[in-house]
C-alpha cells in the first residue's frame, strides 16, 4: 500500500533519514519508534510530502506521489498531529467539515459525514458540532483532531505523536478507538511515536529508527526476540522484554480448555495483566470468561511463564 | 517546516545567474528617470517653474564618462552580486556621485557673478537618489550593524555631508542659494527649534517620570490619568497651540513677570506648554510598562539587602526600566522635532518658518530649506536613541 | 460599562447636535471671543469640514490598509522573506518622517489641497498596521498552520481561510491606531488648502479668535475619541472569541 523505496532527507551537512526502504502493508498499523532526532517524524512527513525528499520516493498504492501536486495528494491522506491545530476560529463541525469542502462534497453529504464521525466519537452532534475548540477538553479536541482527518474518507492515516499530550487514562481510551477504527473503516496507519508500549500496543509492524537510519522493521514479537541491533533491544527494554512478549497475546488466543476457580479474566485481557492478577491473588490458575459469562478456558502460571520465553 | 523555507535566498551565496528582484526594480527606475525626466532644473529666478536639463546637458564629457560609469557598475552591482558589503560600498559610491554631479550642473549652468539663476534638483535627481538610498538601506540592513556601528556611520555621512556645504561644493544649487541668503536667520531657527524640541522634552521628562513612577505605585491612580493624557493626545497639535495662546497671554498681562520671561500669548510659550503636556503620554505610559516589567525578584532581593525604597527606586527599578523609558523618550523626539514645524504658524519660530514661508510664496527650495535639516534631525534622534536602548537591552541581557 | 456606554452617547450626541446646528451653541463659545467677533464659525459649514476631514482619513486609511496588509503578506512567505528587513525599515522611515515636512515636500510634486495631505497620512499611518499584519501572522499557532498544510490546503487557501482570519483582530487594532492618529494630524492638511476643521483652527490662530480654535480643536479631539471607542465595539462584535479569556 504505502512502498518507501530508498528515502533520505539531507539538510545541508547533516543527514536526517538515511535510505529508508520499507513497506506498510494494506489495512495494517505500523509503528515508527526512535528516539527524539531519529528521524522518525521527518520519515513521517515525506509520505505526505510535507517534506521534499533528497532521494528517494514514495509510491502510494503503486503510484508515485509526485506525479500530483502536493496539496492534492494530502487531500486523500488524513494527517494527525500533537496538538492537533484544530482550527481556533471555526467550528468543531467547520473543523472536521475542511477537506470535505475542499473536495467540492455537497453540503448534505458533508453534514452527514460530520454527524456520522462526531456519533462514532462519542460526541453529541447537538452539544459539539456548533462549539469552538477552546471550548472542549484536551481528550475531546484530541478526538476532534482525529475526526477531522477521517472526515473525507481517506484510506491512509499519518499519525504524529498522536496521544502525546493525553493524559494517561484518556490515552489508552484514545488507542482503543484508534484500533476500532481501524478495523471499522480498513485503514492503513502509520503512527510515529517515542513510546514503545504504544508501539506495541497498536502497531501490526513496528520500524525501529535511530540517526536516520531503519534498524529493523517487523512483528513487535521479533523485535523482542531476535533484536537486529543492541539498539533496538535497548529500545524494547532489556529488563522486562519478557513482559512485554507477554503482552503481545491475549488470554482468549492461548486459553486451554478446563475449569478453575481462580479469578475471573476476560479473553481480551494480555497474559502480562493475567499474570498479574494470578500473582496478585496467589491462584495457580485463571478462568478465562466472556462478558456474558460463558467460560473460555483456563491458563495456568506455568503455561503463562512457558509464554515468555522467546 | 516546509523546504521552501530552507531554500536560501537569492541574497546569499554567489548567485550570480539570478537577479536580484530589488535591485531590477531599482535599476528600471532609475533608468528610466535618466532617460525620461529633467536632471535639474535651470529657473532664471526662484519663482518660475523653470526649464528642464537632462544629465547628458549639464556635465562636461569627462564628468558625464565618470557619472556614468559609476552609475552602470551600480546597476550591475544591483541586479547581479549578491554580496551586501558590496552592494552597500557601490550603492553609497553613487549617492555621492549624483550628489557631486547636481553640483557639478549648478555650477556649470550658473553664469558667473549670478546671485539670481537658480539650479534647483529635477525629478531624475530625486528617483536616482531614492533608489541609490533604497539600494544601500537594503544593503545595510542585510549586514545587520550593531548600534555603535550604526551611529559611527550617521556621524560620518553628516560630518562628510558637512564638509562638502562648508566647502562649498553645492553652492550654485537653488536650497544652498536660499541658504545664502537666509543664512543668520537660519541659524538662528534652527537654535529655536532645537531649543523647542529638547525643551519640552526636558520639561515631560522632568514632570512625566515622577507622574508615571506615582501611577506604577498607585494603580487606581493610572486610569484616570492615562486617560486624561489620552484624550490630550487626540486634540490636533496647532488646535492646542491655539487653545493655550489665551490663557498664556492672559497670564502675561496679568504678571508682568512672566512677560518679562517670555511667557507671552504667542510665540514659543504655547508651542512648548503644548509639546510638554503632548510628551507626557508617551513617557507616562512608558515608564509605567518599564517598572511593570521589571523582575519582582530582582525588587525583593534589594529590599532584603536592605535598600531603602528610594535607593530600590533609583538604584534598581529606574534603571531596569531604562530600555522601555528611552524607547518612550525616542517618540517623543522625534513627534516633537516634527511638531515644533508647526509652531511657526503661531510665530514660535524654529526650521517650520522656511517651510511654511516656502509654501506660501510656493518656493520649494525654502521649502526644502526647512525641511531638510527637520528629517535630518528626526532621523539622527531615532538611530541615536535606538542604538541607546539596544546598548542597554544588551547590557541587561 | 454602562457609564461608558452613557458617555459614548452622549458625546456623539453633543457632536451631531454641534455640527447640525452650531448657531444654538453660540453663547457658550461668545465669552471666548474678543471685540464682538462671531462666536462660531461661519466661513464654511462645519459638518462639511468635519466630514471631509473624515473622508480624507478613511481614505489614507484605505490606502495604508491595502499597502500595509498586502506587504505584511508579502514579507511572511518564503519567497518574500528576504525583502523583510528593508520594508520594516522603511515603514520606520514612514514614521520618523514628520508628516509635517512630507506634507511640504509633496506640494510642489502633486499641487494643494487634499492630494499631498493624502500622501502625509498615508506614509504615516503604515507603520501600526503593518508591524500588527507581521505579528498576527507570526502568532499563528505553528500547529494549525502545519495541520492546513497537512490536510491539503493550497498555500493560498492556508493563507485566506487560516492565516488572514487569525490575524485580522490585531490587523483591526493597527487600523484603529492609524486612523485615530491620523484624524488629529489631518488637521496640518488645512495649511495647506485641504478641506477640514484644521481650516477653522487658522482661521482662529489667524484673526485670535479662542472660538474658533476650541471648536476646531474639541470637534476634532471628539471625533477621534468616538472614533476609538467605535472601532474597539465593532471589534468585539465582529470577531468571535477565538482564545480562553
Amino acid at each position: 500500500m504505502i512502498a518507501v523505496e530508498n528515502l533520505t532527507k539531507c539538510y545541508g551537512e547533516a543527514t536526517v533519514v538515511d535510505h529508508v526502504t520499507l513497506t506498510v502493508e494494506r489495512n495494517s498499523i505500523t509503528a515508527i519508534v526512535g528516539t527524539s532526532g531519529s528521524g522518525k517524524s521527518t520519515l513521517l512527513r515525506m509520505i505526505n510530502r510535507l517534506v521534499e525528499p533528497t532521494s528517494g520516493r514514495v509510491l502510494l498504492d503503486g503510484r508515485d506521489t509526485r506525479e500530483e501536486p502536493a496539496y492534492l495528494l494530502r487531500r486523500r491522506i488524513g494527517y494527525v498531529i500533537q496538538g492537533n491545530g484544530l482550527f481556533p476560529h471555526r467550528t468543531v463541525a467547520e473543523n472536521i467539515a475542511t477537506v470535505p469542502r475542499l473536495l467540492g462534497w455537497d453540503t448534505r453529504r458533508i453534514e452527514a459525514r460530520v454527524r456520522e464521525l462526531l456519533e462514532i466519537f462519542s460526541l453529541d452532534p447537538a452539544t459539539y458540532a456548533g462549539a469552538l475548540p477552546h471550548q472542549l477538553s484536551g481528550g475531546q479536541q484530541q478526538r476532534v483532531g482525529v475526526a477531522r482527518a477521517l472526515a473525507a474518507e481517506p484510506l491512509v492515516l499519518l499519525m504524529d505523536e498522536p496521544f502525546g499530550a493525553l493524559d494517561p487514562i484518556i490515552r489508552a481510551k484514545a488507542q482503543d478507538d484508534l484500533l476500532d477504527i481501524q478495523r471499522r473503516f480498513g485503514m492503513t496507519v502509520v503512527l510515529v511515536t517515542h513510546d514503545m508500549d504504544e508501539a506495541f500496543r497498536l502497531g501490526n509492524q513496528v520500524a525501529v529508527m535511530s540517526g536516520g537510519r531503519l534498524l529493523q522493521y517487523d512483528r513487535p514479537a521479533v523485535l523482542l526476540t531476535r533484536p537486529a541491533d543492541p539498539f533496538v533491544s535497548r529500545m524494547t527494554g532489556l529488563a522486562d522484554r519478557a513482559m512485554r512478549l507477554l503482552s503481545l497475546v491475549t488470554a482468549g488466543e492461548v486459553a486451554l480448555p478446563g475449569a478453575s476457580d481462580g479469578p475471573a479474566v476476560p479473553p481480551t485481557a494480555t497474559l502480562r495483566e493475567v499474570l498479574s492478577e494470578l500473582l496478585w491473588s496467589g491462584a495457580e490458575s485463571a478462568r478465562v470468561v466472556e462478558a456474558d459469562g460463558t467460560v473460555r478456558g483456563r491458563l495456568t502460571v506455568a503455561a503463562i511463564l512457558a509464554r515468555g520465553r522467546p | 517546516m516546509s523546504s521552501a523555507a530552507l531554500r536560501a535566498g537569492p541574497v546569499s551565496g554567489a548567485g550570480l545567474a539570478r537577479i536580484d528582484p530589488l535591485g531590477a526594480v531599482l535599476v528600471a527606475a532609475g533608468a528610466a528617470a535618466l532617460a525620461f525626466m529633467p536632471f535639474v532644473l535651470f529657473k532664471s529666478n526662484r519663482i518660475v517653474p523653470g526649464d528642464p536639463r537632462t544629465l547628458a546637458q549639464v556635465l562636461p564629457a569627462w564628468g558625464l564618462l565618470g557619472c556614468g560609469a559609476v552609475l552602470a557598475a551600480g546597476a550591475v552591482v544591483a541586479l547581479w552580486v549578491a554580496n551586501a558589503r558590496v552592494r552597500l560600498v557601490v550603492a553609497l559610491l553613487g549617492v555621492a556621485t549624483v550628489a557631486l554631479a547636481a553640483a557639478a550642473a549648478g555650477d556649470a549652468l550658473t553664469p558667473p557673478g549670478d546671485k539670481v539663476v537658480r539650479i534647483a534638483p529635477g525629478a531624475a535627481f530625486w528617483v536616482l537618489m531614492m533608489c541609490l538610498g533604497l539600494l544601500a538601506t537594503d544593503a545595510a540592513t542585510r549586514l545587520k550593524p550593531g548600534p555603535a556601528l550604526r551611529v559611527l556611520f550617521l556621524a560620518a555621512s553628516i560630518g562628510a555631508a558637512a564638509l562638502a556645504l562648508a566647502h562649498g561644493t553645492f553652492d550654485h544649487l537653488s536650497v544652498m542659494r536660499e541658504y545664502a541668503v537666509n543664512a543668520v536667520r537660519f541659524a538662528h531657527e534652527a537654535r529655536q527649534h532645537l531649543k523647542l524640541a529638547f525643551g519640552s522634552l526636558a520639561a515631560a521628562a522632568v514632570v512625566g517620570l515622577p507622574l508615571g513612577v506615582l501611577c506604577h505605585r498607585a494603580p487606581k491612580l493610572r486610569p484616570g490619568i492615562l486617560a486624561t493624557l489620552n484624550v490630550i493626545e487626540t486634540i490636533p497639535a496647532i488646535a492646542l497651540f491655539g487653545i493655550l495662546m489665551a490663557p498664556l497671554g492672559a497670564l502675561a498681562a496679568a504678571v508682568p513677570l512672566a512677560d518679562r520671561l517670555g511667557i507671552r500669548g504667542i510665540g514659543a510659550a504655547p508651542a512648548v506648554v503644548a509639546l510638554f503636556l503632548y510628551s507626557l503620554l508617551p513617557i507616562v505610559a512608558n515608564t509605567v510598562t518599564g517598572l511593570k516589567r521589571v523582575s519582582r525578584a530582582a525588587v525583593e532581593a534589594a529590599h532584603g539587602m536592605g535598600m531603602t525604597d528610594w535607593q530600590v527606586l533609583t538604584k534598581v527599578e529606574l534603571i531596569l526600566a531604562l530600555p522601555v523609558i528611552l524607547t518612550g523618550v525616542r517618540v517623543v523626539l522625534v513627534q516633537n522635532i516634527g511638531m515644533v514645524t508647526v509652531a511657526a504658524l503661531i510665530g514660535g519660530g524654529g526650521l517650520g518658518a522656511f517651510v511654511f514661508q516656502g509654501i506660501g510664496q510656493t518656493a520649494i527650495d525654502l521649502v526644502l530649506l526647512g525641511a531638510i535639516p527637520i528629517v535630518t534631525l528626526a532621523f539622527s534622534a531615532a538611530l541615536v536613541l535606538d542604538a541607546l536602548v539596544e546598548v542597554l537591552d544588551r547590557v541587561k541581557a | 460599562m454602562a457609564l461608558a456606554s452613557v458617555l459614548r452617547i452622549a458625546a456623539l450626541a453633543l457632536l451631531v447636535a454641534f455640527l447640525l446646528w452650531p448657531q444654538s451653541f453660540a453663547p457658550l463659545f461668545a465669552p471666548l471671543t474678543q471685540y464682538g467677533a462671531p462666536p462660531i464659525y461661519d466661513q464654511g459649514n462645519l459638518l462639511t469640514l468635519a466630514l471631509a476631514q473624515l473622508g480624507t482619513v478613511c481614505l489614507a486609511a484605505a490606502a495604508s490598509t491595502i499597502v500595509a496588509v498586502g506587504l505584511g503578506i508579502l514579507v511572511t512567505r518564503p519567497s518574500g522573506a528576504q525583502f523583510l528587513p528593508l520594508s520594516r525599515t522603511l515603514v520606520n522611515i514612514g514614521q520618523t518622517f514628520p508628516p509635517v515636512a512630507v506634507l511640504a515636500v509633496a506640494v510642489p510634486m502633486v499641487g494643494f489641497g487634499e492630494k499631498p495631505t493624502l500622501i502625509a497620512l498615508f506614509a504615516y499611518g503604515l507603520l501600526p498596521i503593518f508591524e500588527n499584519t507581521l505579528v498576527g501572522f507570526r502568532t499563528c499557532p505553528p500547529a494549525v498552520l502545519e495541520a492546513a498544510s497537512g490536510m491539503g490546503m493550497s498555500a493560498r487557501q492556508r493563507l485566506l481561510s487560516v492565516e488572514l482570519p487569525l490575524a485580522t483582530p490585531l490587523i483591526l487594532e493597527g487600523i484603529r491606531l492609524s486612523l485615530v492618529i491620523n484624524v488629529g494630524t489631518a488637521t496640518i492638511g488645512s495649511t495647506v488648502a485641504a478641506k477640514g476643521l484644521g481650516e477653522v483652527i487658522i482661521a482662529g490662530l489667524l484673526s485670535s479668535n479662542t472660538a474658533f480654535i476650541l471648536q476646531g480643536g474639541l470637534v476634532t479631539g471628539l471625533m477621534a475619541i468616538l472614533l476609538y471607542d467605535g472601532m474597539a465595539a465593532l471589534e468585539r462584535r465582529l470577531l468571535r472569541p477565538v482564545t480562553l479569556d
